[in-house]
Protein backbone atom coordinates (compact mmCIF):
# COMPACT_ATOMS: atom_id res chain seq x y z
CA UNK A 1 0.00 0.00 0.00
CA UNK A 2 1.16 3.21 -0.68
CA UNK A 3 2.06 6.16 2.13
CA UNK A 4 -0.72 8.13 0.02
CA UNK A 5 -3.31 5.07 -0.37
CA UNK A 6 -2.76 4.86 3.71
CA UNK A 7 -3.23 8.14 4.11
CA UNK A 8 -6.75 8.79 2.63
CA UNK A 9 -7.73 5.83 4.28
CA UNK A 10 -6.37 6.64 7.78
CA UNK A 11 -8.24 10.23 7.17
CA UNK A 12 -11.78 8.10 6.38
CA UNK A 13 -11.48 5.88 9.22
CA UNK A 14 -10.60 8.80 11.61
CA UNK A 15 -13.98 10.82 10.39
CA UNK A 16 -15.58 7.60 10.53
CA UNK A 17 -14.65 6.54 13.91
CA UNK A 18 -13.48 9.85 16.04
CA UNK A 19 -16.75 10.64 17.30
CA UNK A 20 -17.20 7.09 18.98
CA UNK A 21 -13.74 6.85 20.22
CA UNK A 22 -13.81 9.94 22.01
CA UNK A 23 -17.07 9.84 23.19
CA UNK A 24 -15.99 6.13 24.86
CA UNK A 25 -12.50 8.09 26.21
CA UNK A 26 -14.67 10.86 27.61
CA UNK A 27 -16.81 8.94 29.73
CA UNK A 28 -13.87 7.15 31.40
CA UNK A 29 -11.47 10.20 32.13
CA UNK A 30 -14.17 12.26 32.61
CA UNK A 31 -13.06 15.07 30.40
CA UNK A 32 -14.01 15.85 26.76
CA UNK A 33 -10.43 17.76 26.14
CA UNK A 34 -8.56 15.11 27.94
CA UNK A 35 -10.52 12.01 25.66
CA UNK A 36 -10.19 14.04 22.43
CA UNK A 37 -6.16 14.70 23.19
CA UNK A 38 -6.55 10.79 23.63
CA UNK A 39 -7.80 10.05 20.39
CA UNK A 40 -5.48 11.91 18.76
CA UNK A 41 -2.85 10.38 19.98
CA UNK A 42 -4.24 6.95 18.41
CA UNK A 43 -4.20 9.07 15.31
CA UNK A 44 -0.99 9.75 15.46
CA UNK A 45 -0.18 6.32 16.58
CA UNK A 46 -1.91 4.96 13.36
CA UNK A 47 -0.22 7.42 10.90
CA UNK A 48 2.81 6.40 12.06
CA UNK A 49 2.29 2.68 12.01
CA UNK A 50 -0.44 1.88 9.37
CA UNK A 51 1.58 2.94 6.32
CA UNK A 52 4.26 0.43 6.96
CA UNK A 53 2.19 -2.16 8.39
CA UNK A 54 -1.05 -1.97 5.92
CA UNK A 55 -4.11 -0.57 7.44
CA UNK A 56 -5.60 -3.20 9.86
CA UNK A 57 -8.62 -5.40 8.86
CA UNK A 58 -10.99 -3.65 11.83
CA UNK A 59 -9.28 -0.28 11.56
CA UNK A 60 -11.76 1.40 14.05
CA UNK A 61 -11.23 -1.30 16.18
CA UNK A 62 -7.48 -1.06 16.34
CA UNK A 63 -7.80 2.99 16.93
CA UNK A 64 -10.15 2.31 20.21
CA UNK A 65 -7.85 -0.67 21.38
CA UNK A 66 -4.70 2.07 20.78
CA UNK A 67 -6.72 4.85 22.54
CA UNK A 68 -7.56 2.42 25.34
CA UNK A 69 -4.04 1.89 26.37
CA UNK A 70 -2.89 5.91 26.20
CA UNK A 71 -6.56 5.62 28.83
CA UNK A 72 -5.14 3.31 31.23
CA UNK A 73 -1.45 5.09 30.92
CA UNK A 74 -3.31 8.43 31.60
CA UNK A 75 -5.08 7.07 34.76
CA UNK A 76 -2.26 5.13 35.91
CA UNK A 77 -0.34 7.86 36.07
CA UNK A 78 -2.77 9.44 38.79
CA UNK A 79 -4.88 11.96 37.50
CA UNK A 80 -8.65 10.36 38.45
CA UNK A 81 -9.14 13.61 39.46
CA UNK A 82 -13.06 12.98 40.66
CA UNK A 83 -15.10 10.15 42.44
CA UNK A 84 -16.13 8.51 38.89
CA UNK A 85 -11.86 7.48 38.31
CA UNK A 86 -11.55 6.69 41.87
CA UNK A 87 -14.66 4.16 41.92
CA UNK A 88 -13.08 3.03 38.16
CA UNK A 89 -9.65 2.31 40.10
CA UNK A 90 -11.09 0.37 42.64
CA UNK A 91 -12.92 -1.29 40.64
CA UNK A 92 -10.29 -2.65 38.53
CA UNK A 93 -8.51 -3.80 41.98
CA UNK A 94 -11.30 -5.81 43.25
CA UNK A 95 -12.48 -7.71 40.13
CA UNK A 96 -8.89 -8.32 39.86
CA UNK A 97 -9.27 -8.33 36.00
CA UNK A 98 -6.67 -6.89 33.82
CA UNK A 99 -7.20 -3.01 33.93
CA UNK A 100 -7.10 -3.54 29.64
CA UNK A 101 -10.42 -5.53 30.24
CA UNK A 102 -11.99 -3.73 32.77
CA UNK A 103 -11.77 -0.47 30.68
CA UNK A 104 -12.63 -2.20 27.33
CA UNK A 105 -15.95 -3.15 28.98
CA UNK A 106 -16.24 0.27 30.21
CA UNK A 107 -15.89 1.98 26.84
CA UNK A 108 -17.87 -0.72 24.82
CA UNK A 109 -20.67 -0.50 26.81
CA UNK A 110 -23.00 1.65 26.14
CA UNK A 111 -21.97 3.04 22.74
CA UNK A 112 -24.87 5.51 21.69
CA UNK A 113 -25.07 6.88 25.65
CA UNK A 114 -21.70 8.02 25.34
CA UNK A 115 -22.26 9.56 21.99
CA UNK A 116 -25.43 11.48 23.37
CA UNK A 117 -23.25 12.51 26.30
CA UNK A 118 -20.62 13.77 23.61
CA UNK A 119 -23.18 15.95 22.63
CA UNK A 120 -25.13 17.06 25.06
CA UNK A 121 -21.33 18.13 27.12
CA UNK A 122 -20.11 19.89 23.68
CA UNK A 123 -24.16 22.01 23.68
CA UNK A 124 -23.74 22.70 26.90
CA UNK A 125 -25.48 25.60 28.51
CA UNK A 126 -22.57 26.78 30.04
CA UNK A 127 -21.02 27.47 26.78
CA UNK A 128 -21.24 30.26 24.48
CA UNK A 129 -23.21 29.24 21.16
CA UNK A 130 -20.30 29.87 18.89
CA UNK A 131 -18.62 27.95 21.28
CA UNK A 132 -21.30 24.93 20.98
CA UNK A 133 -21.16 25.45 17.54
CA UNK A 134 -17.16 24.84 17.00
CA UNK A 135 -17.19 22.17 19.66
CA UNK A 136 -20.02 20.22 18.34
CA UNK A 137 -18.69 20.21 14.57
CA UNK A 138 -15.31 19.32 16.13
CA UNK A 139 -16.21 16.40 18.19
CA UNK A 140 -19.08 14.87 16.85
CA UNK A 141 -18.63 16.16 13.03
CA UNK A 142 -15.24 15.52 12.79
CA UNK A 143 -14.38 18.87 11.26
CA UNK A 144 -10.98 19.81 11.99
CA UNK A 145 -10.44 23.65 12.78
CA UNK A 146 -9.42 24.88 9.24
CA UNK A 147 -12.57 23.60 7.89
CA UNK A 148 -14.86 25.29 10.94
CA UNK A 149 -12.95 28.36 10.40
CA UNK A 150 -13.35 27.86 6.43
CA UNK A 151 -17.13 27.67 7.12
CA UNK A 152 -17.89 30.38 8.90
CA UNK A 153 -15.37 32.76 7.62
CA UNK A 154 -13.34 33.53 10.33
CA UNK A 155 -9.44 32.66 11.23
CA UNK A 156 -7.93 29.19 12.56
CA UNK A 157 -6.69 30.66 15.60
CA UNK A 158 -10.11 32.20 16.51
CA UNK A 159 -11.81 28.77 16.48
CA UNK A 160 -8.65 27.10 17.97
CA UNK A 161 -9.18 29.66 20.98
CA UNK A 162 -13.10 28.87 20.77
CA UNK A 163 -12.36 25.42 21.19
CA UNK A 164 -9.57 26.08 23.79
CA UNK A 165 -11.59 27.74 25.86
CA UNK A 166 -14.96 25.88 25.65
CA UNK A 167 -13.02 22.73 26.63
CA UNK A 168 -11.75 25.17 29.49
CA UNK A 169 -14.85 25.89 30.64
CA UNK A 170 -16.64 22.44 30.77
CA UNK A 171 -13.47 21.15 32.72
CA UNK A 172 -13.66 24.42 35.48
CA UNK A 173 -17.54 24.27 35.58
CA UNK A 174 -17.37 20.42 36.16
CA UNK A 175 -19.95 19.66 33.83
CA UNK A 176 -20.70 16.48 34.14
CA UNK A 177 -20.12 13.73 31.05
CA UNK A 178 -23.90 12.23 31.11
CA UNK A 179 -27.29 12.55 29.44
CA UNK A 180 -29.47 14.78 31.25
CA UNK A 181 -32.82 13.73 33.26
CA UNK A 182 -36.25 14.29 33.30
CA UNK A 183 -36.83 18.48 33.47
CA UNK A 184 -33.38 19.18 32.21
CA UNK A 185 -33.45 16.95 29.77
CA UNK A 186 -36.17 18.52 27.36
CA UNK A 187 -34.21 22.03 27.93
CA UNK A 188 -31.08 20.81 27.33
CA UNK A 189 -32.27 19.00 24.07
CA UNK A 190 -33.47 22.25 22.93
CA UNK A 191 -29.94 23.67 22.88
CA UNK A 192 -28.24 20.61 20.79
CA UNK A 193 -31.12 21.50 18.33
CA UNK A 194 -30.87 24.87 18.12
CA UNK A 195 -27.15 24.07 17.70
CA UNK A 196 -27.53 21.71 14.55
CA UNK A 197 -30.16 24.30 12.98
CA UNK A 198 -27.89 26.75 13.09
CA UNK A 199 -25.14 25.13 11.46
CA UNK A 200 -27.47 24.26 9.01
CA UNK A 201 -28.53 27.62 8.32
CA UNK A 202 -25.25 28.95 8.29
CA UNK A 203 -24.99 26.86 5.26
CA UNK A 204 -28.37 27.06 4.06
CA UNK A 205 -28.57 30.89 3.71
CA UNK A 206 -25.17 32.63 4.63
CA UNK A 207 -25.13 35.39 6.25
CA UNK A 208 -22.46 37.24 5.08
CA UNK A 209 -20.06 36.37 2.14
CA UNK A 210 -19.93 35.71 -1.74
CA UNK A 211 -21.74 32.47 -1.45
CA UNK A 212 -25.24 32.04 -1.05
CA UNK A 213 -25.53 28.83 0.12
CA UNK A 214 -22.45 26.91 1.27
CA UNK A 215 -23.93 23.16 1.05
CA UNK A 216 -21.07 21.41 3.39
CA UNK A 217 -22.38 23.13 6.03
CA UNK A 218 -25.81 21.93 5.46
CA UNK A 219 -24.50 18.35 4.90
CA UNK A 220 -22.92 18.20 8.13
CA UNK A 221 -25.86 19.77 10.30
CA UNK A 222 -27.71 16.51 8.36
CA UNK A 223 -25.69 14.41 9.01
CA UNK A 224 -25.38 15.73 13.04
CA UNK A 225 -29.14 15.64 13.03
CA UNK A 226 -29.47 11.89 11.42
CA UNK A 227 -27.20 10.78 14.14
CA UNK A 228 -29.22 12.29 16.94
CA UNK A 229 -32.44 11.11 15.38
CA UNK A 230 -30.67 7.26 15.68
CA UNK A 231 -29.51 7.72 19.41
CA UNK A 232 -32.64 9.42 20.72
CA UNK A 233 -35.14 7.59 18.52
CA UNK A 234 -38.21 8.86 21.13
CA UNK A 235 -37.61 12.24 20.89
CA UNK A 236 -40.31 13.70 18.59
CA UNK A 237 -38.60 17.27 18.40
CA UNK A 238 -35.56 15.27 17.06
CA UNK A 239 -37.24 14.07 13.80
CA UNK A 240 -39.22 17.27 13.67
CA UNK A 241 -35.71 19.02 12.94
CA UNK A 242 -34.60 16.15 10.82
CA UNK A 243 -37.46 16.34 8.65
CA UNK A 244 -37.57 20.27 8.34
CA UNK A 245 -33.24 19.79 7.33
CA UNK A 246 -34.09 16.78 5.05
CA UNK A 247 -36.76 18.89 3.07
CA UNK A 248 -35.33 22.29 2.85
CA UNK A 249 -31.93 20.36 1.82
CA UNK A 250 -33.65 18.80 -0.79
CA UNK A 251 -34.47 22.26 -2.70
CA UNK A 252 -30.74 23.23 -1.83
CA UNK A 253 -29.74 22.65 -5.97
CA UNK A 254 -32.99 24.30 -7.44
CA UNK A 255 -32.43 27.56 -5.19
CA UNK A 256 -29.70 28.74 -6.90
CA UNK A 257 -28.69 29.67 -10.09
CA UNK A 258 -26.10 28.33 -12.31
CA UNK A 259 -24.62 31.61 -12.33
CA UNK A 260 -24.62 31.61 -8.21
CA UNK A 261 -27.57 33.68 -7.97
CA UNK A 262 -30.57 32.61 -5.55
CA UNK A 263 -34.30 31.51 -6.87
CA UNK A 264 -37.47 32.14 -4.57
CA UNK A 265 -39.33 29.34 -3.75
CA UNK A 266 -42.04 29.84 -5.47
CA UNK A 267 -39.41 30.41 -9.12
CA UNK A 268 -38.12 27.13 -8.41
CA UNK A 269 -37.99 24.25 -10.68
CA UNK A 270 -39.64 21.73 -8.31
CA UNK A 271 -38.14 19.13 -10.69
CA UNK A 272 -35.05 19.75 -9.36
CA UNK A 273 -35.93 19.30 -5.84
CA UNK A 274 -34.12 16.20 -4.43
CA UNK A 275 -37.08 13.75 -4.24
CA UNK A 276 -35.50 11.33 -2.08
CA UNK A 277 -34.94 13.68 0.58
CA UNK A 278 -37.94 15.00 0.56
CA UNK A 279 -39.62 11.43 0.82
CA UNK A 280 -37.22 11.08 4.06
CA UNK A 281 -38.23 14.78 5.03
CA UNK A 282 -41.87 13.36 5.09
CA UNK A 283 -41.29 10.05 6.81
CA UNK A 284 -39.38 11.87 9.49
CA UNK A 285 -42.64 14.36 10.11
CA UNK A 286 -44.84 11.60 9.97
CA UNK A 287 -42.43 10.06 12.78
CA UNK A 288 -42.36 13.00 14.87
CA UNK A 289 -46.15 13.46 14.65
CA UNK A 290 -46.68 10.00 15.56
CA UNK A 291 -44.49 10.37 18.63
CA UNK A 292 -47.29 12.95 19.91
CA UNK A 293 -44.53 16.30 18.66
CA UNK A 294 -47.61 17.91 16.01
CA UNK A 295 -47.14 20.64 17.92
CA UNK A 296 -43.28 20.84 18.87
CA UNK A 297 -41.80 24.63 17.27
CA UNK A 298 -39.65 22.47 14.78
CA UNK A 299 -42.57 19.74 14.03
CA UNK A 300 -44.40 22.84 13.07
CA UNK A 301 -42.00 23.92 10.70
CA UNK A 302 -41.48 20.86 9.03
CA UNK A 303 -44.76 20.49 8.48
CA UNK A 304 -44.60 24.48 6.48
CA UNK A 305 -42.23 23.25 4.74
CA UNK A 306 -43.78 19.42 4.06
CA UNK A 307 -46.85 21.89 2.49
CA UNK A 308 -44.24 23.38 0.03
CA UNK A 309 -42.38 19.40 -0.65
CA UNK A 310 -46.03 18.15 -1.37
CA UNK A 311 -47.43 20.89 -3.76
CA UNK A 312 -46.17 19.46 -7.55
CA UNK A 313 -46.74 22.97 -8.42
CA UNK A 314 -46.41 26.47 -6.76
CA UNK A 315 -49.91 26.83 -7.76
CA UNK A 316 -51.05 23.76 -5.82
CA UNK A 317 -49.47 25.31 -2.50
CA UNK A 318 -52.08 24.79 0.57
CA UNK A 319 -51.23 28.36 1.83
CA UNK A 320 -54.31 28.51 4.05
CA UNK A 321 -52.67 25.39 5.92
CA UNK A 322 -49.54 27.00 6.05
CA UNK A 323 -51.47 30.19 7.71
CA UNK A 324 -52.97 27.64 10.23
CA UNK A 325 -49.44 26.14 10.93
CA UNK A 326 -47.57 29.61 11.39
CA UNK A 327 -50.66 30.71 13.35
CA UNK A 328 -49.84 27.93 15.75
CA UNK A 329 -45.72 28.35 15.29
CA UNK A 330 -46.50 32.48 16.62
CA UNK A 331 -48.78 31.45 19.61
CA UNK A 332 -45.93 29.13 20.73
CA UNK A 333 -43.24 31.03 19.82
CA UNK A 334 -44.48 34.80 19.57
CA UNK A 335 -41.67 36.35 17.45
CA UNK A 336 -41.43 39.05 14.53
CA UNK A 337 -39.64 36.98 12.58
CA UNK A 338 -42.74 34.27 12.61
CA UNK A 339 -45.09 37.02 12.22
CA UNK A 340 -43.22 38.52 9.13
CA UNK A 341 -43.51 34.85 7.55
CA UNK A 342 -47.52 34.60 8.35
CA UNK A 343 -47.91 37.57 6.57
CA UNK A 344 -46.03 36.03 3.61
CA UNK A 345 -48.54 33.08 3.82
CA UNK A 346 -51.40 35.41 4.40
CA UNK A 347 -50.80 37.33 1.45
CA UNK A 348 -50.37 34.03 -0.65
CA UNK A 349 -53.98 32.85 1.02
CA UNK A 350 -56.02 35.65 1.05
CA UNK A 351 -54.49 38.71 -0.84
CA UNK A 352 -51.25 41.27 -0.57
CA UNK A 353 -53.45 43.73 1.30
CA UNK A 354 -54.14 40.98 4.13
CA UNK A 355 -50.45 40.58 4.37
CA UNK A 356 -49.44 44.07 4.29
CA UNK A 357 -51.55 44.95 6.89
CA UNK A 358 -49.51 42.58 9.46
CA UNK A 359 -46.11 43.76 7.69
CA UNK A 360 -47.46 46.98 8.21
CA UNK A 361 -47.52 46.34 11.97
CA UNK A 362 -43.77 45.19 12.18
CA UNK A 363 -42.28 47.86 11.09
CA UNK A 364 -41.51 49.50 14.25
CA UNK A 365 -40.83 46.86 15.60
CA UNK A 366 -37.21 47.44 17.08
CA UNK A 367 -36.26 43.82 16.48
CA UNK A 368 -37.17 43.79 13.14
CA UNK A 369 -34.88 47.16 12.46
CA UNK A 370 -31.66 45.71 10.58
CA UNK A 371 -33.70 42.73 9.36
CA UNK A 372 -33.03 42.91 5.47
CA UNK A 373 -36.70 40.34 4.83
CA UNK A 374 -38.57 43.12 6.14
CA UNK A 375 -38.51 45.36 3.29
CA UNK A 376 -37.87 42.57 0.62
CA UNK A 377 -41.40 40.83 1.95
CA UNK A 378 -43.19 44.82 2.08
CA UNK A 379 -41.78 45.59 -1.16
CA UNK A 380 -43.07 42.41 -2.52
CA UNK A 381 -46.97 42.60 -1.34
CA UNK A 382 -46.74 46.30 -2.76
CA UNK A 383 -45.73 45.35 -5.73
CA UNK A 384 -48.56 43.44 -6.31
CA UNK A 385 -50.85 45.65 -5.07
CA UNK A 386 -49.32 47.75 -7.83
CA UNK A 387 -47.60 50.29 -5.34
CA UNK A 388 -44.39 50.41 -7.50
CA UNK A 389 -42.80 53.53 -6.48
CA UNK A 390 -42.89 52.36 -2.53
CA UNK A 391 -42.14 48.83 -3.70
CA UNK A 392 -38.87 49.96 -5.43
CA UNK A 393 -37.69 52.05 -2.25
CA UNK A 394 -38.15 49.08 -0.41
CA UNK A 395 -36.20 46.75 -2.46
CA UNK A 396 -33.65 49.33 -2.46
CA UNK A 397 -33.83 49.20 1.24
CA UNK A 398 -33.41 45.76 1.80
CA UNK A 399 -30.78 45.34 -0.68
CA UNK A 400 -28.55 47.74 1.45
CA UNK A 401 -29.42 45.93 4.75
CA UNK A 402 -28.29 43.06 3.49
CA UNK A 403 -24.87 41.29 4.05
CA UNK A 404 -24.63 38.87 1.57
CA UNK A 405 -23.43 39.90 -1.93
CA UNK A 406 -25.36 37.85 -3.98
CA UNK A 407 -28.86 38.85 -2.27
CA UNK A 408 -27.87 42.16 -2.62
CA UNK A 409 -27.81 41.80 -6.53
CA UNK A 410 -31.37 39.82 -6.42
CA UNK A 411 -32.83 42.32 -4.43
CA UNK A 412 -31.78 45.25 -6.84
CA UNK A 413 -32.65 43.05 -9.82
CA UNK A 414 -36.30 43.01 -8.57
CA UNK A 415 -36.18 46.72 -8.14
CA UNK A 416 -35.26 47.59 -11.42
CA UNK A 417 -37.20 44.97 -12.96
CA UNK A 418 -40.21 46.95 -11.36
CA UNK B 1 -21.11 15.09 -1.28
CA UNK B 2 -23.17 11.83 -1.89
CA UNK B 3 -21.62 9.04 -3.65
CA UNK B 4 -23.77 6.12 -5.35
CA UNK B 5 -21.73 3.03 -4.52
CA UNK B 6 -23.49 0.20 -7.19
CA UNK B 7 -22.54 -3.50 -6.47
CA UNK B 8 -21.98 -5.98 -9.73
CA UNK B 9 -21.99 -9.44 -9.92
CA UNK B 10 -22.79 -12.53 -11.64
CA UNK B 11 -25.85 -13.87 -11.71
CA UNK B 12 -25.90 -16.88 -10.53
CA UNK B 13 -29.40 -17.30 -8.71
CA UNK B 14 -26.91 -17.58 -5.32
CA UNK B 15 -29.52 -16.26 -2.44
CA UNK B 16 -27.55 -14.38 0.13
CA UNK B 17 -27.74 -16.57 3.89
CA UNK B 18 -29.30 -14.90 6.33
CA UNK B 19 -25.87 -14.26 8.42
CA UNK B 20 -25.49 -12.34 5.10
CA UNK B 21 -28.56 -9.95 5.22
CA UNK B 22 -27.99 -9.74 9.01
CA UNK B 23 -24.16 -8.11 8.53
CA UNK B 24 -25.41 -6.30 5.68
CA UNK B 25 -28.44 -4.49 7.88
CA UNK B 26 -25.96 -4.09 10.72
CA UNK B 27 -23.81 -2.27 8.67
CA UNK B 28 -26.58 -0.07 7.52
CA UNK B 29 -27.33 0.26 10.85
CA UNK B 30 -23.89 1.58 11.82
CA UNK B 31 -23.64 4.05 8.77
CA UNK B 32 -27.31 5.51 9.97
CA UNK B 33 -26.10 5.95 13.03
CA UNK B 34 -23.30 8.01 12.10
CA UNK B 35 -25.74 9.70 9.99
CA UNK B 36 -23.86 9.40 6.43
CA UNK B 37 -26.81 6.55 5.35
CA UNK B 38 -28.99 8.08 2.55
CA UNK B 39 -30.88 5.21 1.47
CA UNK B 40 -30.01 1.19 -0.16
CA UNK B 41 -31.70 -0.90 -2.19
CA UNK B 42 -31.32 -4.77 -3.71
CA UNK B 43 -32.36 -5.35 -7.57
CA UNK B 44 -34.93 -8.16 -7.93
CA UNK B 45 -33.32 -11.03 -10.68
CA UNK B 46 -33.07 -9.36 -14.24
CA UNK B 47 -36.18 -12.30 -15.84
CA UNK B 48 -38.11 -9.77 -13.88
CA UNK B 49 -36.71 -6.51 -16.00
CA UNK B 50 -36.05 -5.37 -19.17
CA UNK B 51 -33.66 -3.72 -21.57
CA UNK B 52 -34.12 -0.51 -23.36
CA UNK B 53 -31.74 0.32 -25.64
CA UNK B 54 -31.11 3.35 -28.12
CA UNK B 55 -29.26 2.33 -31.27
CA UNK B 56 -29.00 4.27 -34.65
CA UNK B 57 -31.85 6.27 -33.79
CA UNK B 58 -34.15 2.93 -33.15
CA UNK B 59 -35.25 2.16 -29.85
CA UNK B 60 -35.49 -1.96 -28.86
CA UNK B 61 -36.90 -2.98 -25.73
CA UNK B 62 -35.68 -6.95 -24.63
CA UNK B 63 -37.12 -8.12 -21.33
CA UNK B 64 -35.36 -10.28 -19.05
CA UNK B 65 -33.25 -12.32 -17.90
CA UNK B 66 -29.96 -10.94 -19.07
CA UNK B 67 -28.38 -14.38 -19.67
CA UNK B 68 -25.58 -13.00 -21.91
CA UNK B 69 -24.49 -10.61 -19.05
CA UNK B 70 -21.52 -10.87 -17.34
CA UNK B 71 -21.96 -9.01 -14.68
CA UNK B 72 -25.17 -7.57 -13.26
CA UNK B 73 -26.03 -4.19 -11.20
CA UNK B 74 -27.17 -6.57 -8.22
CA UNK B 75 -27.98 -3.70 -5.86
CA UNK B 76 -27.06 -0.09 -4.49
CA UNK B 77 -26.21 2.30 -1.22
CA UNK B 78 -26.43 5.92 -1.13
CA UNK B 79 -24.18 7.34 1.29
CA UNK B 80 -23.71 11.12 2.38
CA UNK B 81 -19.76 11.93 3.05
CA UNK B 82 -17.62 14.33 3.55
CA UNK B 83 -15.41 13.21 0.74
CA UNK B 84 -14.55 9.93 -1.21
CA UNK B 85 -12.29 8.64 0.66
CA UNK B 86 -15.39 7.54 3.58
CA UNK B 87 -17.52 6.29 0.29
CA UNK B 88 -14.57 4.22 -0.24
CA UNK B 89 -14.21 3.02 3.20
CA UNK B 90 -17.99 2.65 4.00
CA UNK B 91 -18.02 0.15 0.43
CA UNK B 92 -14.46 -1.67 1.92
CA UNK B 93 -16.22 -2.50 4.88
CA UNK B 94 -19.16 -3.25 2.78
CA UNK B 95 -17.17 -5.96 1.53
CA UNK B 96 -15.68 -7.18 4.21
CA UNK B 97 -19.17 -8.03 5.59
CA UNK B 98 -19.21 -10.77 2.58
CA UNK B 99 -16.06 -12.62 3.19
CA UNK B 100 -16.79 -16.03 4.23
CA UNK B 101 -20.20 -15.84 3.83
CA UNK B 102 -20.30 -15.34 0.16
CA UNK B 103 -18.25 -16.90 -2.55
CA UNK B 104 -18.86 -14.65 -5.76
CA UNK B 105 -16.76 -12.32 -6.79
CA UNK B 106 -17.87 -8.90 -6.30
CA UNK B 107 -16.72 -5.43 -7.47
CA UNK B 108 -18.17 -2.10 -6.46
CA UNK B 109 -18.25 0.69 -8.36
CA UNK B 110 -18.17 4.44 -6.23
CA UNK B 111 -19.76 7.32 -7.87
CA UNK B 112 -20.19 10.89 -6.99
CA UNK B 113 -23.88 11.73 -7.56
CA UNK B 114 -24.27 14.95 -9.67
CA UNK B 115 -25.43 17.52 -6.89
CA UNK B 116 -25.56 20.61 -8.40
CA UNK B 117 -24.76 23.45 -7.96
CA UNK B 118 -21.85 23.08 -5.95
CA UNK B 119 -21.62 19.62 -5.44
CA UNK B 120 -23.96 19.58 -2.19
CA UNK B 121 -26.49 17.93 -0.18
Amino acid sequence: MTRHKAADAIDAVWRIESARLIAGLARVVGDIGVAEDLAQDALVAALEQWPESGVPDNPGAWLMATAKHRAIDHLRRGKMQDRKHEHLGRELEERQVSPEAALAAAIDDHVGDDLLSLIFTACHPVLPTEARVALTLRLLGGLTTDEIARAFLVSKATIQQRIVRAKRTLAAARVPFEVPRGAELTARLGSVLEVIYLVFNEGYSATAGDDWVRPALCEDALRLGRILAELAPDAAEVHGLVALLEIQASRLRARVSPAGEPILLLDQDRGRWDHLLIGRGLAALERAEALGGASGPYTLQAAIAACHARARTAEETDWTRIVALYDALAQLLPSPVVELNRAVALGMAFGPAAGLEVVDSLTTDPALAGYHLLPSVRGDLLAKLGRFDEARAEFARAAELTQNVRERQLLQKRREAL
Amino acid sequence: MRFMTIVKTRETGAHPSPALIDKIGKLGEEAAKKGVFVGMGGLAPTALGARARLSNGKITVTDGPFTEAKEIIGGYAIYNVPSKKEAVEWTKRFLEAHIGLWDQELEVEVRQMMDDPSQGC
